[in-house]
């Protein structure tokens, strides 16, 4: 079985959530048997790079040189496309970005690996315009290949699909990593909502990272859902480097939030829990790491509520520090509002640190280890909170138990649920 | 005649309230009344009612044919008095047709019997209690909560005088054996064992209404055919269930009533059975053998462990913590802290924390309040914290440091500085007298003036005296307390004044030198669980120090 797969950014250039999940189930999908072709926007200019990173605090580090790695690029064929494409951004935002580079440039590149693919062209003046001329070089590009299915991860490759599925007539997959509706709360953006729906209506399967995202795909598009199947995501899993060791300069306990701080993450529930524990037991810090639109509210709200010695802003988090931040952390917080899946919690774990999530996230159907709560109730999070740092049965439970949970979570298990999907659809055909 | 002999199980627990954090210290109510009355009255309309007035119907029918037994909690009893007297009121017309056995249990249904010998007692007499006065029996059958039972459980229920006991025919313990007969306890054999059959038990209790369950549908044909076909030699069929089983977990439209109305009929019809109550039976039949059972069983789930209850670090921590207090309980003399202990004590509390079943515990989820066992612990812990404060607020030994602690919570600005106000001069008073313990006695007499609380020492003791006791202590001198608790074991003290009169506590303590109070007060915080004999040894080394003081 071979797989024409619009995918995304790939190591070393991980920017998030979504790369990490691409990457995670393309090396399952191979172990599971399955051939892919991997087709890849590819941005150059590496402000842009940092721009992407500024907006995702979940980094998840690979080894590169571990040889596991080295023998999955040999079986993959990867194909990348001039394109500056990039996830999770929103048309505004896309255009500031982009206005830095250069318009008009003919770009001409050959990849690293054996196979070299020329490409030129202009870029496209806003993101519309470069979805639509992606999906034009996307299917230039299916013609010339063998494949018996496609797989399109996100609204951004869904037209770059659904053009492929035109001219080879092969089944289509989409993969809903997120919906408008996460990123956006209910004021969405109609030209994302409208190509998100056009792309699950035209493919023969849809896959959505939780119930709960496929919840909203039935519900708020319309899909129907016989054809939407739940393939939880799963977790890179690190080898070796744990031996960082912390050394605490506060005694007091420390509750963590990590992520953007924006409407979607609920950072201002966090805040206003950490207030009620703050009341009764003044021996605790919270920590609330990332940036986001919502940033300056949060510090204005600490202040407002006189708890800033006791609640502290680190401002954007990477790589080393991230870690650091969990192995400082005694329990951390994700009361995120609407999450798809929600990897942070399951790093949080692999690092020892006892976690409560929201109901209103993938993450929370897959975790036994976990206390979860509605991100809107702040007295059961402040409890939940006050529960994990004085009644040590929970933490001592949470701890022996959580890692293994998170460990066995494996792309390859969740791969071959995808491969699944794909016979359905191609036996279908 | 064979026999069967029905045991039904009657119980209900106070569920707690979702107890925050910030209730502690402020809220003392944690029981969720809206809840537990609800649930009560439901239950007393869908089962308790009609299934008493069945069982009332088919007595007033069969006379002394038909019988059965029940076991009350004395939670579900304090229950009926707050929420449903007319289900207590059936109850006693039961009671008087003569035809129905009261069983004695535990008054929390409580698992006090893994834990605690001197509780396990407390609990049963103070729910033989209410049989007695509610029902006019002297329960000689005993049932433990949800049926657990081991050797050592068994030899202790023997001592408390019952004959007969009921538990599981769990498989494991039985291995060919049939539950079909009269066993007895393997450390006393007096005490005599009739066991479930947990077959037919749960055809009733739990298949009745499985479609899928190829006995389906039961009608009073079929079982009685089925137990026509048990060996002739073997003379009983006990069916122990959860009342609730009639019209709550059985719908009504399940047929499970009729099936009870005609059981009976066809039972005197059809076979050569009849009913008997368990004391009834531990007259009539000859105990086979004596049952081995080194670790406990339950009728619960498929393992008929105590996995159920006591499985996880959950479980187990606040299981111990709540019995961790159970010293310091009995030494509180109030009303309501009596009344919370034990309810805090039920079962159900744990059951709820149970993580055996993420997804699918069915039976586990049956009216359980929270949606995690997570939360049930939490709920419980949040509680138990506000218990220990109150606790230790009536214990008048910490009541300073008690003070001390609360005083930041103090609304009103006066009211805190008057208390820590007070607070200081205790604290300065405890200083003083540790100053006196090297110094002379002068410092201790003021203090003492300061401390208004302390007996005033009164005349020594004739030295003739032989017997000597704590209460000596009140009549002593300040030097010779001084030189009491000079250089004493801390630990020993600790255990030596668990349970003591709180004046003599109170006299001896205000002695300790500054060093020695910390640690004293830290034993008591960390609630040292204290054996009987650990402390009679205490006793035993403080009075031979008194009397040397004394001579």
């Amino acid at each position: 079985m071979k797989v024409l797969m619009f995918g995304w950014e790939f190591p070393p250039h991980i920017t998030g959530g979504l790369g990490t999940a691409c990457f995670g189930l393309t090396k399952g999908l191979l172990k599971n048997g399955v051939e892919v072709l991997f087709v890849v926007p590819k941005s150059y200019g590496d402000e842009d790079q940092q721009a992407v990173r500024l907006i995702n605090a979940s980094d998840v580090r690979i080894d590169f040189t571990n040889k596991m790695y080295q023998e999955y690029w040999k079986q993959l064929t990867y194909i990348e496309i001039g394109s500056n494409l990039i996830p999770y951004v929103g048309e505004e935002e896309f255009q500031k970005m982009t206005a830095v580079n250069t318009i008009d440039k003919t770009e001409e590149h050959s990849s690293v690996f054996s196979q070299q693919y020329t490409f030129s062209g202009k870029y496209g003046k806003n993101l519309m315009e470069e979805v639509t001329r992606y999906a034009l070089v996307a299917s230039t590009l299916a013609g010339s290949q063998q494949f018996d299915v496609i797989h399109a991860h996100d609204w951004l490759t869904y037209p770059a699909g659904i053009a492929a599925k035109k001219i080879s007539g092969k089944p289509l997959v989409v993969h809903m990593h997120a919906t408008e509706f996460d990123r956006s709360g209910d004021h969405i953006n109609q030209n994302v909502y409208d190509i998100e729906r056009k792309g699950m209506e035209i493919a023969d399967a849809v896959i959505t990272v939780s119930n709960f995202t496929r919840d909203i795909v039935i519900n708020k598009y319309g899909i129907n859902p016989d054809k939407v199947f739940t393939v939880h995501n799963a977790v890179e899993h690190n080898t070796g480097d744990s031996d960082l060791v912390i050394e605490r300069n506060v005694k007091e306990k420390v509750v963590t939030f990590l992520g953007r701080i924006t409407f979607q993450k609920g950072p201002d529930y966090f805040v206003e829990a950490a207030k009620r524990v703050l009341d009764k037991d003044k021996n605790v810090r919270f920590v609330m790491a990332g940036s986001g639109d919502m940033l300056n509210r949060m510090i204005l709200r600490v202040a407002q509520l006189g708890i800033s010695t006791h609640f502290h802003f680190t401002g954007f988090l990477q790589g080393a520090e991230v870690d650091k931040m969990f192995l400082l952390s005694d329990v951390y917080v994700m009361p995120s509002v609407s999450e798809p899946f929600g990897i942070s919690p399951l790093e949080a774990m692999r690092s020892n640190v006892p976690v409560v999530i929201s109901k209103q996230s993938g993450v929370s159907e897959v975790l036994k280890y976990a206390l979860k709560i509605d991100f809107w109730d702040i007295d059961a999070m402040a409890d939940a909170i006050y529960g994990l740092l004085h009644y040590d049965a929970l933490s001592v439970m949470f701890r022996k138990y959580g890692k293994e949970e998170v460990e066995n979570l494996k792309w390859e298990s969740a791969s071959s649920k995808i491969r699944d999907v794909y016979n359905k659809v191609i036996f279908k055909n | 005649m064979r026999s069967i002999c029905f045991y039904f199980q009657v119980h209900q627990p106070f569920r707690l309230k979702t107890y925050r954090f910030f209730d502690i210290g402020a809220n003392h109510f944690y029981f969720d009344e809206y809840r537990n009355r609800y649930i009560m009255r439901r239950i007393a309309d869908k089962c308790y009612l009609p299934m008493n007035n069945l069982l009332l119907d088919l007595i007033k029918e069969y006379g002394s044919a038909f019988k059965v037994s029940f076991s009350l909690s004395g939670t579900v009893i304090d229950q009926f008095e707050r929420y449903a007297p007319d289900v207590l009121e059936s109850y006693i017309k039961l009671a008087e047709t003569g035809c129905v056995e009261f069983l004695a249990e535990t008054f929390s249904h409580s698992l006090s019997s893994l834990k605690s010998d001197e509780e396990f007692n407390r609990q049963v007499s103070s729910q033989v209690e209410l049989v007695k006065r509610y029902f006019k029996q002297e329960p000689t059958t005993f049932r433990n909560t949800e049926l657990i039972y081991s050797d050592t459980i068994g030899a202790a229920v023997a001592n408390m005088g019952y004959r007969t006991m009921l538990t599981e025919g769990a498989k494991h313990i039985m291995g060919w054996k049939s539950p079909n007969y009269l066993y007895c306890n393997s450390i006393n054999p007096k005490l005599k064992l009739l066991l479930k059959n947990f077959r037919l038990s749960d055809d009733i209790a739990f298949r009745f209404s499985q479609q899928s369950w190829n006995g389906w549908p039961l009608t009073t044909e079929k079982f009685v055919n089925w137990i026509q076909e048990i060996d002739s030699d073997q003379e009983t069929i006990n069916l122990f269930m959860d009342y609730e089983t009639f019209g709550e977990h059985q719908w009504p439209e399940t047929g499970i009533f009729e099936f009870m109305k005609t059981l009976p009929a066809t039972v005197f019809a059809r076979s050569n059975y009849g009913f008997y109550t368990p004391a009834e039976l531990s007259e009539k039949l000859q105990p086979r053998a004596a049952i081995y059972v080194p670790n406990p069983i339950s009728w619960a789930d498929e393992e008929r462990d105590l996995t159920a209850w006591l499985g996880n670090d959950l479980q187990n921590d606040a299981f111990n913590k709540l019995y961790d207090l159970e010293y310091l309980v009995k030494n509180t003399p109030d009303q309501q802290i009596q009344l919370d202990w034990k309810y805090l004590q039920t079962s159900d509390h744990f059951y709820y924390m149970c993580t055996k079943w993420f997804s699918d515990g069915d039976v586990h989820k049956y009216f359980n309040p929270f949606n995690s066992p997570y939360e049930a612990y939490i709920n419980f812990m949040n509680i138990l914290s506000d218990f220990i404060i109150r606790l230790k607020d009536m214990h008048p030994v910490n009541r300073v440091e008690v003070q001390e602690q609360q005083a930041p919570r103090e609304k009103t600005t006066i009211k805190k500085t008057a208390k820590t106000k007070v607070a200081r001069v205790k604290t300065a008073a405890k200083k003083t007298t540790g100053a006196a313990g090297v110094k002379k006695t002068k410092t201790a007499d003021k203090a003492s003036a300061a401390k208004t609380v302390v007996t005033p020492a009164t005349k020594t003791k004739s030295s003739g005296t032989t017997k000597v006791t704590l209460k000596d202590v009140l009549t002593m001198k300040k030097t010779d307390l001084t030189k009491l608790v000079k250089d004493i074991d801390l630990k020993t003290l600790y255990c030596a004044l668990v349970g003591a009169d709180n004046k003599v506590k109170k006299s001896i303590i205000t002695h300790l030198g500054k060093l020695q109070l910390k640690s004293y007060n830290k034993l008591f915080a960390e609630n040292l669980p204290v054996s009987d004999s650990d402390v009679e040894k205490a006793q035993k080394v403080l009075l031979a120090r008194i009397k040397q003081l004394l001579a």
